[in-house]
């Protein structure tokens, strides 16, 4: 078993991307391996409360989110600084999430074995 | 090595379908092995047989053909990706009802599972785009 480590940073509903990125975690953690993510930047917003996708023609993703835990997904971390760039705190989520500061990120990454950009 | 390679991005996006196919070229050259390059998200636009950009620009679809016929390189392209985008190969195609056949010679269509596979498989995942 790998360690993978999703390091998503772009923003929610921006186009199909974060859909397609997600049905990669969810395969992963089908093929029985341990997943984890990371919101860093714009990456943040994909768990903002109170979103409304189906106005713009998108699908939830912040359910798929939810569902994470179906597929023992139970580690999602978020970069404290890229919440307060964005005037975001953790109460503003619609997941428990693990908040880490900027300066513990690399060490972070050093616990996986593939880091998987999306 | 064994490198597994995604490719996220359209040719005419960004360049980084074209860095993924000099990268890939020149890790075969230093002797390293390519377990499989994986086209996702737009990347899937690099399979199209049928695109026919003028004569003086790059031939992407069929520089991703002869690489795949010169080192067997295994180059998979998602399938639901791929059907979003009206790229389907003849067997597809007939299931669905559909006359197309757009996929370029050496690259095959098949699921999500294959890249997961490759990540396992490969020491190092690298993804362009």
């Amino acid at each position: 078993m790998k360690h993978l480590l999703f390091v998503l940073r772009k923003p929610v509903h921006s186009g199909v991307y974060v859909q397609e990125t997600l049905d990669i975690v969810l395969t992963t953690a089908a093929f029985d391996q341990s997943v984890s993510i990371l919101l860093l930047d714009d990456g943040v917003f994909h768990l903002k409360n109170n979103q409304n996708p189906d106005c713009v023609g998108m699908k939830d993703t912040a359910s798929i989110f939810k569902a994470l835990e179906i597929y023992d997904v139970n580690d999602v971390y978020v970069e404290i600084e890229s919440l307060q760039e964005r005037g975001l705190t953790c109460g503003d989520l619609c997941l428990p999430v693990n908040s880490l500061y900027r300066k513990n990120i690399a060490e972070l990454m050093k616990r996986f074995d593939v880091l998987v950009p999306g | 090595m064994k490198f597994a390679v995604q490719v996220n991005a359209s040719p005419y996006q960004s360049n980084a379908g074209h860095a993924a196919y000099r990268f890939i070229t020149g890790a075969l050259a230093a002797g390293h092995e390519i377990f499989r390059v994986f086209f996702y998200h737009d990347g899937i636009y690099h399979a199209f047989k049928y695109a026919s950009p003028p004569d003086d620009e790059l031939q992407f679809s069929s520089q991703w053909s002869d690489l795949a016929r010169r080192y067997q390189v295994d180059l998979v392209v998602c399938i639901s990706a791929a059907q979003r985008r009206g790229l389907l190969c003849s067997d597809e195609s007939k299931r669905q009802g559909k006359l197309d056949n757009d996929l370029a010679e050496g690259f095959r269509i098949s699921g999500l599972g294959q890249l997961v596979e490759a990540t396992l498989v490969a020491d190092r995942f690298i993804v362009f785009g």
